[in-house]
């Protein structure tokens, strides 16, 4: 029976699964290690323990979503080659240097430096340790640098030229780096993983406050994640558009699903909602805004919006999921946008940290950025299909020789590998949220532990106890 | 667009490149994941605490070079990775399970306190499950593969048949001397003289299949036989078995002593002259038998390019490496996390 299956779909399904399981760690990772820097920054300049104590109960929430972001990660670095060995076969002379790059400037460094960030508070400097922050919060960026550049490149390919048995061969390496859509989509996701992060602190900053727990630590979470919600939120509806702009310009087919638009008009209206049928090449029950369309992705009433008919119908990308990933993404966007607007508000009429109401709110967009990052990465790789590399290699071309039933096997594998390392993780996190910061005496170790933690000195140790 | 194929033999300094990485790869994971194997045969629950201790800054940073050599594979021979990772699919997958399990092991049992044991078990299975499909990998090696033109063309299971899973215990053994003799470096008291007796316990084991895999491979292979009993080759050769056995000895009689660090950088030593070994049998082919290093190389500016940032950065990296080995230096402790 599952020999029946189609590999493709089985690769695609199983490579979707497991990168978008592997982006929720790093779209929290990003913004934490920054955010990480911040207050152990405060906490040195101010002498304020409650920054130390929050960086402390932090510091531990990160090491749990780093540590499956990595095993998370490392299987990404082979899954190229088992389910898309003819893509990587042609596609490696450019995406395997920018992948090594990823590796040598970013990986090394975060996973060395994180030893020291947790383990290494009695023995570096509060200088050293801050720094390996602050490297850990590099590496987190560089990473994504590197990672979007490769993605960016198979979006808009540009610098290259199809040589022998049909490889990609690099013509220009700053073209292949510096590609049409890598500029925006690098910095708004990298201020996507910074929104991801503020709920999350936001939410949680709220629940103590709610539940009248941890109340300094909860200022400190809550003040700064509105700041991000209030400053950062409009910000990235500007970079979303910008980068909205760019995609129109290099993938319109794109555009025109995530707008669910046919026929290729002047001042075309804006489908606020509907049902696209791909068979009947139309949207369905569809509530419009004449002309905003138009002006929007022109910035002209009467501005021409090519529809997807322009493309035959085995060049479209399914409609349906990119159109409803789009409002999610966007309905996402102006929750945030609304939720800055309202701190701003609370915050001059000196209530911030005594609406509960708003507390209230805030606990229910603790997951806003996590639904949002992951309905944006449907929308532009489900957007680009059916091509792997834009306008260059299709999907169906790309896929391993290796059959249906491997391919299920695996993809079963996984489903349930995560959905039980998730539900750990998650308990696990969910642990140290309801623990909260420790108190001050206890500041130093995890499980009340005084002196030095994990490792300590030779000498100390041969008076100890033998274990 | 630059490239130094003109005056830089460039394959074949990416091959040792990957190989170096591959085999810091084994070292470096071997002993974190050979702790993982003699876990629960450990005398107790604080000396279990002691061994994650000691690996607990490590673990992440050597996992991270199996990512460099799967990546600088995918850079560098982009052919071999297309049809390396399609033959060795169900193997490498299983592989990656087996991190995930023990990957996250480290984090959770640090902050379970009724699961503990589970995380005990995952850490344990997964580490197992890694090593024995590294082996196992080695194994379908040694046999080689079936290519049609730039793709794999065999079985789903063609990796798997009683060489390899002879190969993958053998990396299992392999591991868990890394392991042992990591801990006897690391650790004092009750712990240490229980990784003291599993440290001789696993050698004799580790000996013995070194043998196996040096008689068989061989008689599996006549490019290899060629190339260890041929004159004058078999003369070159021959210091290599002989230092290997010589290494055996010294182990077992430091076991017994009182040295600490000796046993493990003797084990280290093990590694690179049963690494060298296979090394000098599979050239030149990076996918046995069809598909030599200088056929699977990238084209000369992706390798160029790769070269300059390897160049430059590869030595930061293994210098903040050494810090962190010199940062926990000293004895582990069961206590605490952090």
């Amino acid at each position: 029976m599952i020999e029946n299956f189609d590999p493709v779909l089985l690769a695609r399904i199983q490579f979707a699964f497991t990168v978008s399981f592997h982006i929720l760690f790093p779209a929290f990772t990003i913004g934490l290690a920054s955010w990480l820097a911040v207050l152990e920054w405060r906490w040195l300049s101010t002498g304020e323990s409650s920054y130390a104590q929050t960086y402390r109960m932090w510091v531990k929430i990160f090491a749990v979503t780093f540590g499956m972001g990595v095993v998370s990660g490392v299987v990404m670095s082979f899954q190229f080659g088992t389910n898309w060995a003819a893509f990587s076969d042609k596609a490696g002379n450019i995406l395997g240097p920018l992948l090594g790059y990823e590796v040598l400037t970013a990986f090394f460094l975060e996973a060395s430096f994180l030893g020291v960030m947790l383990f290494g508070w009695n023995r570096v400097s509060p200088r050293m340790h801050f720094a390996s922050t602050i490297i850990v919060a590099v590496g987190t960026v560089t990473s994504a640098f590197w990672i979007l550049s490769a993605n960016s490149w198979m979006q808009t390919p540009q610098g290259y030229r199809i040589g022998e048995a049909g490889l990609v061969y690099a013509v220009n390496w700053l073209e292949v780096i510096f590609n049409p859509s890598f500029p925006y989509r690098f910095v708004h996701m990298v201020t996507a993983a910074y929104l991801t992060t503020a709920f999350v602190v936001g939410g949680i900053g709220a629940f103590y406050l709610v539940s009248g727990r941890h109340q300094k630590c909860a200022r400190v979470m809550f003040g700064m994640a509105m700041i991000m919600a209030i400053f950062v939120s409009p910000l990235q509806f500007f970079l979303g558009d910008q980068h909205g702009l760019n995609t129109l310009k290099h993938q319109p087919a794109k555009v025109a699903a995530m707008e669910g638009l046919w026929e290729t008009r002047i001042g075309a209206p804006l489908n606020l909602f509907g049902w696209p049928d791909q068979e009947a090449e139309k949207t369905k029950y569809a509530i419009e805004i004449p002309k905003l369309s138009s002006l929007i992705l022109t910035h002209d009433l009467n501005g021409k919006v090519v529809g997807l008919k322009a493309w035959p119908k085995e060049d479209r990308p399914p409609v349906w999921i990119v159109f409803w990933c789009f409002r999610i993404m966007v309905g996402l966007g102006v929750l945030m946008i609304l939720t800055g607007l309202a701190a701003l508000v609370l915050y001059l009429k000196k209530q911030l940290f005594e609406a509960r109401w708003f507390h209230y709110w805030c606990m229910a967009m603790t997951p806003a950025g996590f639904l949002a990052v992951l309905a944006g990465w449907f929308v532009t790789e489900v957007g680009r299909q059916p091509y792997i590399i834009y306008g260059v290699m299709r999907a169906t071309e790309a896929v391993s020789p290796v059959g249906a039933p491997p391919m299920a096997m695996s993809f079963t594998a996984f489903v349930l590998t995560y959905g039980f390392i998730f539900g750990a993780g998650t308990y696990y996190i969910l642990k140290l949220i309801r623990k909260g910061p420790d108190s001050e005496e206890e500041v130093y170790g995890a499980h009340g532990v005084k002196k030095p933690p994990l490792l300590t000195g030779l000498v100390s140790e041969k008076g100890g106890p033998n274990v | 667009m630059f490239s130094f194929e003109s005056f830089l033999d460039l394959p074949l300094i990416w091959l040792c490149l990957i190989g170096a990485a591959i085999f810091l790869y084994v070292l470096l994971d071997g002993f974190d994941l050979g702790i993982g194997v003699l876990f629960p045969l450990a005398p107790t629950d604080q000396c279990r605490d002691r061994m994650m201790n000691s690996i607990a800054p490590f673990w992440d940073a050597n996992e991270t070079w199996l990512v460099l050599g799967g990546g600088g594979l995918f850079a560098a021979f982009p052919l071999a990775y297309a049809i390396l990772m399609p033959a060795l699919y169900i193997p490498v997958i299983l592989m990656l399970l087996g991190l995930i399990f023990r990957g996250v092991a480290f984090e959770f049992r640090f902050k379970a306190t009724r699961y503990r044991r589970l995380w005990d078990y995952s850490f344990h299975f997964g580490s197992l499950l890694a090593a024995l499909m590294q082996g196992m990998i080695l194994g379908a090696f040694v046999r080689g593969f079936h290519i049609e033109g730039r793709s794999f063309a065999g079985g789903s299971f063609d990796w798997l048949n009683a060489y390899s899973v002879m190969t993958g215990i053998a990396l299992v053994f392999g591991y868990a001397l890394l392991g042992a003799t990591w801990l006897v470096m690391k650790t004092d008291g009750v712990t240490q003289q229980w990784a003291r007796r599993s440290a001789s316990y696993v050698l004799a084991y580790v000996g013995f299949f070194m043998v196996i895999v040096s008689i068989s491979m061989p008689m599996i292979n006549a490019g290899v036989k060629n190339l260890w009993f041929s004159m004058p080759m078999f003369f070159y050769l021959l210091p290599m078995p002989v230092l290997t056995a010589g290494l055996f000895v010294q182990i077992w009689r430091d076991l017994r002593g009182t040295s600490e660090y000796r046993p493990f950088v003797l084990s280290l030593l093990v590694f690179l002259m049963g690494y060298i070994g296979l090394a000098v049998s599979f050239w030149p082919w990076i996918v046995p038998f069809s598909v030599t290093f200088r056929q699977a190389a990238a084209a000369g500016s992706s390798q160029s390019l790769l070269l300059v940032g390897t160049v430059i950065l590869l030595p930061v990296v293994l210098t903040y490496t050494a810090f962190c080995y010199y940062l926990f230096r000293g004895k582990a402790s069961h206590e605490g996390a952090y």
